[in-house]
């Protein structure tokens, strides 16, 4: 050692590791306008298609007569239900166990359907091409009211599960039902409301909504007619188990798709399932004989592909007068569309909705839900959430807020009082959860204190007593949300898509000169996984994260895994990496003993190698061991240093926080201002405090936006009033509020490295809170529930409801 | 469709092509001129990510066709970086403050706050936020954008740039 040496604050600084604000790999092309999106994909010959839809909601589709497109200049095909046939590919599989239609084959069940796929030369010709398609349809009358959905004489809606009586999860009970799942212990449940002082009953509707990344779903398909091999580049969160679904509808063999994610411009849930767009362009491919390229523009994303929401949730709580909760019961009526074609685990119609006895410790609970079919778009997918974990936090979180105003007690008292206690984890909740750990009276308190909650309350007191009097026309309203989310799908033993495991995975290859390469089953669509996976395996390993390359998103290199989406990547593919990386350092270790002609257990590891134990200058630095690896190794033992890990949880994590949103109302006008929002979020051990930050931004602005406008909205004939970001709210950096972050640190005891995931934690709190900033505004003037979006026309119209405005 | 030749200058080079009337000027960019930087994410004008720098001024190049470009001087986000290489203030301040996610609304954002910089060297929150008003951004929440071009604006002006206490 000479006086050079670095301090071990130097050499732990250097690798950049877990803890540390890294800034992102990713950064250098993406500034410089050199990312690598698929719409930026040109290949020699390539042609486009495009989508001849639907206008009607419901219609038979009397005839599709394409004679006057084949003769557009540079229109090449027509591709219809007709032609899928002939491949067997007219309908698909969904992830949820229906069917789809890929293209119309009969009849159309909601506005905007694909009914024909026009391939051309080039984008505009393929419009021209659109235009020329001429289809007769026949129109039928609409279901859009989810709760008229199974009126007797309801429309029949699917002809095609006509006489079936059973579905994917169970029986039918109506033409247009699909499914009812049921959790919990009824008799229980219905006798501790019996017994209740106090009871509750509300219907909370979470509206439909869309992700809308943006970046729109599209693809590039080649199909190679010599060798058969079919590559496809994708918009995908999860590509692996599209080249799955792939192989298996089109009877390809799997070695021969290659599905490829490159650069992807924001996910939120939209690009996790399958889209007629990705197979029609398959099929245009296999059938030109060319790369055939298909982009959705924004009206068709909003419109078509996917949804997120759309549940309507009867939510009733029992407690004491003292104001303990006793027992929690909920019906949902979900409405599916026109095919549930909902990303969630197979065995999950529901997603994780039973997570909605929320933070609370409920002795008992009952759930129901009936998924439905209605004339809208298909999806119901997971946006910024884990599988319906968004819908149950706002049940809850709002059904506290109900239940606190019933009681005359104040909404953060109500809940400190119902919290599971720390000491109670691991806690087993009513609904079948594990929730592994937290300390929720400690991150409420901390949330009450930094806001000085107390004087905020006087504060609103007084406000109301102004309003009274006359002297104001503003309405103060403090929304508080605690949030306990459950991600990471998932354990084996419960969670499958498609009946492959929910597990992840990780390859670590070292090379000689002490760098590697890291491939991951993940998908990164903007969380930066270049940089924070590199991170993990700085601090597991000690070779600097500079020196670790990360790589995503191509099946043919990458190991299986399940995908990005439900916060499941640092859960589960970063648990993968972390094991991983731990066999890499386990044989390092035999190495350095070798090498340090010691035995192993004589080894300790410190930072970036091993040292000896007691001569601590007697070290092999892990950069060392790398060229060891390869020139070096004991007798035996094969050379080199890599290692794969498939990471199978042994349980979900449970990542948690405590939100606030400070807002006042105009009651004149509506127009509301977001004068505070503070969200302290717990996720466990934290990777990059940069990047979870910058995480919780997005959420909060995307929960911001889904509370307080963001809707997708059909008239009662089954149009789509809401169908560009004309309509479609999306906030501003105008609109969007300040946002003040915070946290907690509570490790995942079952995580190999204590982290829980955070992605989606800000869009499940976000909600409920602004939602009952809202609510708790108007509460003293008459309202228990006034349903979202909470825009400034429907907050004008609860104040006229209300008796505020004259 | 008869096609039209047109010119332009393009990040400092000459550039010519063949169009249709009806050719948008983003999809000239990003097909002709191989210049994908410059995304599409609504085509409807809405949300920026299509934004380039039009004779001084930031337009969404979806809104235009490529025949008015004719004879125009544009700056992609291609052309942005300084002239060694090396990333320019705005870039640089983006990667520092975190002002990106998914990074496709970022050469916009970059474009259009480089135009915004123009007009006002030292704006305030306020100003940054009403100045990006027509940038979506779906990842960030807008809150590190502000910084980044706080960063630069102080960068560029010689001044101390003082992160705002959270
Ligand atoms: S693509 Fe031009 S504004 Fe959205
Ligand atoms: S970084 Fe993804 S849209 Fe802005």
């Amino acid at each position: 050692m000479n006086d050079m040496a670095p301090t071990r604050e130097q050499r732990e600084a250097k690798l950049e590791g877990m803890g540390c604000k890294r800034k992102r790999v990713e950064d250098a092309r993406f500034t410089q306008g050199k990312g690598n999106y698929v719409d930026d994909l040109k290949l020699p010959g390539m042609l486009h298609g495009d989508f001849v839809r639907s206008p009607h909601a419901h219609a038979r589709v009397i005839s599709i007569n394409s004679e006057k497109a084949l003769k557009v200049p540079g229109v090449l095909a027509v591709i219809t239900a007709e032609t899928l046939k002939t491949v067997n590919l007219s309908w698909m599989p969904t992830l949820a166990g229906d069917v789809q239609m890929v293209l119309a084959d009969g009849k159309v069940l909601f506005q905007n359907q694909e009914v024909a796929f026009v391939v051309a030369t080039d984008r505009y010709a393929a419009d021209d091409g659109i235009n020329a398609v001429e289809v007769e349809y026949e129109a039928l009358p609409v279901v859009i009211d989810p709760f008229k959905a199974m009126d007797k004489d309801a429309p029949v809606l699917r002809e095609d599960l006509v006489g079936k009586t059973s579905g994917a999860h169970g029986p039918r009970k109506h033409h247009n039902h699909i499914f009812e799942w049921t959790v919990g212990d009824k008799d229980l449940t219905d006798a501790a409301f019996r017994k209740a002082d106090v009871t509750i009953k509300e219907l909370i509707s979470y509206h439909r909504t869309h992700p809308s990344p943006l970046e729109t779903c599209q693809c590039v398909a080649s199909f190679d007619k010599i060798n058969g091999d079919l590559t496809i580049w994708g918009t995908f969160q999860a590509p692996h188990v599209i080249r799955t679904v792939v192989a298996l509808i089109a009877s390809l063999p799997e070695q021969k798709i290659h599905v490829i994610s490159p650069d992807v411009g924001g996910g939120f849930g939209n690009k996790v399932g399958a889209y007629p767009g990705y197979i029609c362009a398959a099929v245009a491919s296999i059938v030109t004989g060319k790369p055939v390229k298909w982009v959705e523009d924004r009206i068709e994303n909003l419109t078509a592909t996917s949804f997120a929401r759309d549940y309507h949730m009867t939510t009733e709580i029992a407690a004491t007068k003292e104001g303990r909760v006793t027992g929690l019961r909920v019906h949902v009526l979900a409405d599916h569309g026109a095919f549930d074609a909902c990303a969630d685990p197979s065995k999950w119609p529901a997603g994780f909705f039973n997570i909605v006895t929320g933070s609370y410790d409920f002795p008992t609970a009952h759930l129901s839900v009936d998924g439905i079919y209605t004339n809208k778009a298909p999806g119901g997918v997971a946006y910024r959430c884990s599988f319906r974990v968004t819908e149950a936090a706002y049940c809850i979180e709002r059904g506290m807020d109900i239940l606190a105003q019933k009681l005359g007690m104040d909404p953060a008292e109500l809940r400190l009082k119902n919290f599971i206690k720390a000491e109670q984890f691991p806690y087993h909740s009513a609904l079948g959860w594990e929730y592994d750990s937290g300390d929720y009276h400690t991150a409420m308190k901390m949330m009450m204190e930094t806001v000085k909650y107390a004087d905020l309350r006087k504060e609103q007191a007084a406000k109301r007593e102004a309003f009274r009097r006359g002297e104001t026309r503003d309405i103060m309203g403090l929304g508080v949300s605690f949030f306990t989310e459950i991600v990471g799908a998932g354990p084996s033993k419960n969670c499958d898509i498609l009946g492959i495991a929910m597990f992840d995975s990780c390859e670590i290859r070292l090379h000689p000169t002490g760098a590697g390469i890291a491939r991951v089953g993940s998908k990164s669509t903007g969380q930066g996984h270049e940089t924070t996976w590199a991170q993990i395996i700085a601090t597991e390993i000690g070779l600097p994260a500079d020196n670790i390359k990360v790589e995503e998103g191509n099946t043919d290199t990458a190991p299986y895994g399940l995908g990005t989406y439900g916060s499941r990547s640092t859960p589960v593919a970063g648990a993968a990496i972390a094991m991983a990386a731990r066999k890499i350092k386990a044989k390092a270790q035999m190495i350095a003993a070798y090498r340090l002609e010691v035995h192993e257990d004589d080894l300790e590891w410190d930072i970036d190698g091993f040292r000896v134990k007691g001569l601590p200058e007697k070290t092999m630095s892990m950069k060392d061991i790398c060229w060891a690896a390869y020139n070096s190794v004991p007798p035996g033992m094969e050379p080199g240093l890599e290692a794969v890990s498939y990471y199978d949880p042994p349980n979900m994590t449970y990542p948690f926080g405590a939100y606030i949103c400070v807002m006042d109302i105009d009651v004149d006008t509506g127009v509301y201002k977001v004068r505070r929002f503070y969200a302290l979020d717990d996720c466990g051990t934290r990777i990059n405090p940069m990047i979870i930050e910058g995480q919780v931004h997005g959420g909060l602005t995307e929960a911001f936006a889904i509370a307080m406008g963001q809707e997708i909205r059909y008239d009662e004939t089954g149009n789509v009033v809401t169908g560009s970001f004309m309509d479609f709210f999306m906030p501003t950096a105008v609109e969007t509020p300040h946002w003040e972050t915070d946290f907690t640190v509570t490790p995942s005891p079952h995580h190999p490295i204590g982290a829980k995931g955070v992605g989606e934690s800000p869009n499940v709190g976000g909600v409920p809170a602004f939602s009952n900033a809202v609510n708790d505004a108007f509460s003293f003037l008459g309202s228990t529930h006034i349903q979202m979006p909470h825009d400034f026309w429907r907050n004008w119209q609860a104040a006229k409801r209300l008796g505020a405005v004259g | 469709m008869a096609k039209t030749h047109i010119t332009m200058k393009v990040n400092g080079a000459e550039v010519e092509g063949l169009v249709e009337p009806r050719t948008l000027l983003v999809h000239f960019i990003r097909e002709n001129l191989q210049l994908t930087g410059t995304h599409i994410g609504c085509e409807t004008t809405h949300c920026g990510a299509c934004t380039i720098d039009i004779d001084g001024m930031s337009v969404k190049s979806c809104t235009m066709f490529a025949v008015q470009a004719q004879g125009c001087e544009i700056m992609t986000i291609e052309g942005v970086a300084n002239a060694d290489g090396t990333l320019s203030a705005l870039q640089e301040g983006f990667r520092m403050m975190h002002g990106l996610q998914c990074g496709f609304c970022t050469p916009g954002m970059i474009l259009r706050a480089q135009r915004l910089l123009q007009e006002n060297a030292s704006p305030s929150e306020e100003e940054i936020r009403m100045g990006i008003s027509g940038n979506i951004c779906r990842c960030t929440g807008y809150q590190n954008i502000v910084k980044a071009i706080q960063y630069a604006a102080a960068k560029i002006n010689g001044t101390e740039f003082k992160e705002a206490a959270e």
